[in-house]
C-alpha cells in the first residue's frame, strides 16, 4: 500500500447528489483547495512580509545611491548616475579606511573567536564536575544586551577610573587610552566582541564535537597517535563543516556590528573615527549628515562585500563537505 | 506493520515515544593524565572568570556612589547604596521602558511565530531552499540600509514613535531567526508520523495541526525564547524608530550619558536593569537557548 497518497479525496469532496453550493460544500471545497496549495499558503505570508520589508527598501537604496539626495528624503533630488559611487570609491580619507576597519574587525574577531572557541569547546568536550556552572558562565555574555555590554566595557576601559588601568597600574604600566587611542580603539572593541560572542562559537563547535563519531579517533589512538596528532589529523578535518557554519553565522553579524561601537564611541564617547566601520560610516552619513545619496552608495557597496564573502564561504563549505 | 491505528490517542502516544527514544548524545568517558586534569581545571576557571568578571564589575559599580566609582581605593570595599536603582526606577520612569521592551519583544515574537512556523514547515517539507533564502536574506542585510526607506515611509504614515512600527521592525529580526530554527527542527521530525496520520484520515493541514504542531512545542519554545532575547536586545531599529513614549530599554540607557559627563552609577544600574531580566529568563531556559543557537550547525 502506498502511504504517500492519503485518502484525502474521499473526505474532502462532497458526496454526489448534494447541492454543491451548500455552506458545508463551500467549506469543504475551500479546505480541499487549502490542502492542495498548502505549500504556498504556509510559506507566502512570511515571504511577503520579509520581501516587502527588504526588496522595497533595497530598491529604494539603489535608487537613492544614483541621486544627490540630501537634507530631507522627500526633497526633490537630481539623478547623478554613478557619481556617488565614484565619490565614495575615490574617498581615501573615510571610505577606504572604513572598509579596512570593517574587514579587520571581522577578520581578527573571527580568528580569535574560532581559535578560542575551539580551545574552550575541547575543554568542555568530556564530562567534568561543575559543568553546569561553566554552562551558565557561557550563556551570560551571549544573552547580555549589547548596548549594556558596551557601557560596561566603557567603564572598565575608562582611562582614569577603569579597572583595566588600575590593574596595569599595580604592575607599573602607565594608563592607556583604550577606547580613545588612535591605535588601541579598534583592538579594544574587537576584544569586546570576542568576549560577547566566543561563547556562541563554543556552543556551535561543542554541538559539532558531540555529534562526531568516535571510531576514527579511537582507531588513531590504537595506532599510537598522540592527542595533538589526533586533533589536527582527525578531529579538526571532521569538524571543518561545523567550523565554517560558525564562521558564517558569526561573520555576518560581525560585519554588521553597530551596537557596541555606538555604545562605546557614540554619544558622549567622543568621535567614532578610530572605530568607524562601514556600518557606522553609513549610519552617520544618513542620520547625522543627511547625505542619503552618498550613504546609499556606501550601503550598496557594503552589501556587495557581505554577499561576496558569504558566497566565498558557502563555496568553501560545499567543497569541504564533499 | 504497525503504522495503522485508529485512535488519535494512540498516534500521539506512539509519536511521543518515538521522539523520546531518539539516541541521547554520547558522552566520552573522562580520561587523561593528572597533569591534563589540573590544566583543565585551571583553564576552565580562567574561562569562567573572563566571562563573568566584567558583569560582576558592572553589578558592583551599580551599587556605588559616583564618588566611590572615582575612588580607586574603593574598588571592592565600599558601602553599597541603592540610590542608583531608586534613581533609575523612579526618576527616569524605567518601568515604562521595561514595559515597552517587554511588549515589543513579546508581540513581535508571537506574530513572528504565527508567520514563521507554517512557513518553516512548508520550506522544510517541500525543500523550498530558494524561498528560505529570501527570508534568511533578512539576516544578512545591514539594518542601516533598511532604516532610511523605512523611516521615510513610516513617518509619512505617521507611524514613527508608535508601537506598530517597532513591532514590525523587530519582527524583521525575529522572523528569519524563527524560520531558521524551525526549519532545522522540522527537518529532524520524522515524516512518517504525518503520513500515518493521513492514512488514518486526517487532511494534510489537519495532520500538521494535530500531529506536527503539538510535537514541535519544544522547537517553538526554543525559537520563541531566542527571538524574545534578540528583540529585547535590539538597539538600532528602536534608536531610529521609537518615540519618547515607546522608547525601549537599550535606547533609554543613553539617558545617563550626556556630552559633558556620564552618571556612571546610574548608567551601570540602568545597564543591570536591562540585562538582569533577560539573564534570568536565559538561566531558566538554558536548554532551549543552547539548542536554538546550535540549530542546524551540525548538519554538514
Amino acid at each position: 500500500m502506498s502511504v504517500l497518497t492519503p485518502p484525502r479525496s474521499a473526505q474532502s469532496q462532497p458526496p454526489s447528489g448534494r447541492n454543491a453550493r451548500s455552506a458545508s460544500g463551500a467549506r469543504e471545497n475551500f479546505s480541499a483547495w487549502a490542502n492542495r496549495h498548502r505549500k504556498w499558503l504556509f510559506a507566502a505570508p512570511a515571504m511577503i512580509f520579509v520581501g516587502v520589508l527588504i526588496i522595497f527598501p533595497l530598491a529604494w537604496t539603489l535608487y537613492l545611491s544614483l541621486t544627490d539626495s540630501q537634507g530631507s528624503v522627500r526633497a526633490a533630488s537630481e539623478f547623478v548616475g554613478l557619481e556617488n559611487y565614484l565619490t565614495v570609491l575615490s574617498d581615501v580619507e573615510r571610505f577606504w579606511p572604513a572598509v579596512g576597519r570593517t574587514l579587520s574587525f571581522t577578520g581578527v574577531a573571527l580568528v580569535c573567536e574560532v581559535v578560542l572557541g575551539m580551545c574552550i569547546a575541547l575543554l568542555l568536550w568530556r564530562p567534568f564536575r561543575g559543568e553546569k556552572w561553566v554552562r551558565v558562565a557561557i550563556l551570560l555574555p551571549l544573552v547580555a544586551t549589547p548596548v549594556a555590554v558596551g557601557m560596561m566595557w566603557r567603564l572598565i576601559f575608562d582611562p582614569n577610573i577603569g579597572f583595566v588601568n588600575q590593574l596595569l597600574g599595580m604592575v607599573g604600566i602607565p594608563p592607556q587610552p583604550w577606547l580613545s587611542g588612535q591605535d588601541t580603539a579598534l583592538g579594544t572593541t574587537i576584544f569586546m566582541d570576542v568576549w560577547q560572542w566566543t561563547p556562541m562559537v563554543v556552543l556551535i563547535l561543542l554541538a559539532g564535537l558531540t555529534s562526531l563519531s568516535e571510531e576514527p579517533d579511537e582507531a588513531a589512538r590504537m595506532d599510537g597517535a598522540n592527542a595533538f596528532q589526533r586533533f589536527f589529523f582527525i578531529t579538526l578535518p571532521l569538524m571543518m563543516p561545523t567550523v565554517i557554519v560558525a564562521i558564517l553565522l558569526r561573520g555576518i553579524d560581525a560585519l554588521k556590528t553597530f551596537d557596541i561601537l555606538y555604545a562605546t564611541k557614540g554619544k558622549g564617547g567622543g568621535s567614532f573615527h578610530e572605530v568607524e566601520t562601514l556600518n557606522v560610516y553609513a549610519y552617520g552619513l544618513s542620520f547625522d549628515y543627511n547625505q542619503y545619496g552618498l550613504s546609499s552608495a556606501v550601503l550598496i557597496l557594503f552589501f556587495m562585500i557581505i554577499i561576496g564573502s558569504m558566497w566565498l564561504l558557502t563555496m568553501r563549505k560545499k567543497a569541504v563537505s564533499k | 506493520m504497525t503504522v495503522l491505528s485508529n485512535t488519535e490517542e494512540n498516534i500521539e502516544t506512539r509519536t511521543a515515544n518515538t521522539v523520546r527514544s531518539a539516541p541521547a548524545p554520547r558522552r566520552r568517558k573522562p580520561l587523561g593524565t593528572r597533569a591534563y586534569k589540573t590544566f583543565r581545571v585551571a583553564a576552565l576557571v580562567a574561562v569562567v572568570l573572563f566571562l563573568v568578571a566584567p558583569l560582576f564589575w558592572m553589578l558592583l559599580a551599580s551599587f556605588k556612589t559616583n564618588v566611590d566609582i572615582y575612588d580607586t581605593g574603593k574598588s571592592f570595599f565600599f558601602t553599597p547604596t541603592g540610590e542608583n536603582y531608586a534613581n533609575v526606577l523612579q526618576r527616569n520612569n524605567y518601568f515604562v521602558f521595561i514595559f515597552n521592551s517587554f511588549w515589543v519583544a513579546f508581540v513581535s515574537t508571537v506574530l513572528s511565530l504565527v508567520l514563521g512556523v507554517p512557513a518553516a514547515y512548508a520550506m522544510s517539507r517541500f525543500t523550498m531552499h530558494r524561498s528560505a533564502l529570501v527570508v534568511l536574506m533578512a539576516r544578512v542585510i545591514p539594518g542601516v540600509s533598511l532604516l532610511v526607506p523605512w523611516y521615510y515611509v513610516f513617518s509619512n504614515l505617521k507611524m514613527v514613535g508608535g508601537f506598530e512600527v517597532l513591532i514590525l521592525s523587530h519582527m524583521f529580526v525575529s522572523l528569519p531567526l524563527i524560520v531558521y530554527i524551525m526549519m532545522s527542527y522540522f527537518d529532524s521530525l520524522p515524516l512518517e508520523l504525518e503520513e500515518s496520520a493521513q492514512v488514518d484520515g486526517l487532511t494534510p493541514i489537519g495532520a500538521f495541526r494535530r500531529i506536527t504542531l503539538p510535537l514541535s512545542v519544544a522547537g517553538m519554545a526554543t525559537a520563541g525564547i531566542l527571538s524574545f532575547i534578540f528583540s529585547w536586545n535590539n538597539f538600532m531599529f528602536a534608536l531610529v524608530l521609537s518615540g519618547s513614549k515607546t522608547k525601549t530599554l537599550p535606547v533609554a540607557i543613553f539617558d545617563f550619558v550626556s556630552y559633558a559627563s556620564i552618571d556612571w552609577g546610574g548608567l551601570m544600574a540602568a545597564a543591570t536593569v536591562v540585562t538582569v531580566p533577560i539573564m534570568i529568563i536565559a538561566l531558566f531556559t538554558q536548554k532551549y537557548i543552547v539548542s536554538g543557537m546550535t540549530a542546524g550547525a551540525t548538519k554538514g
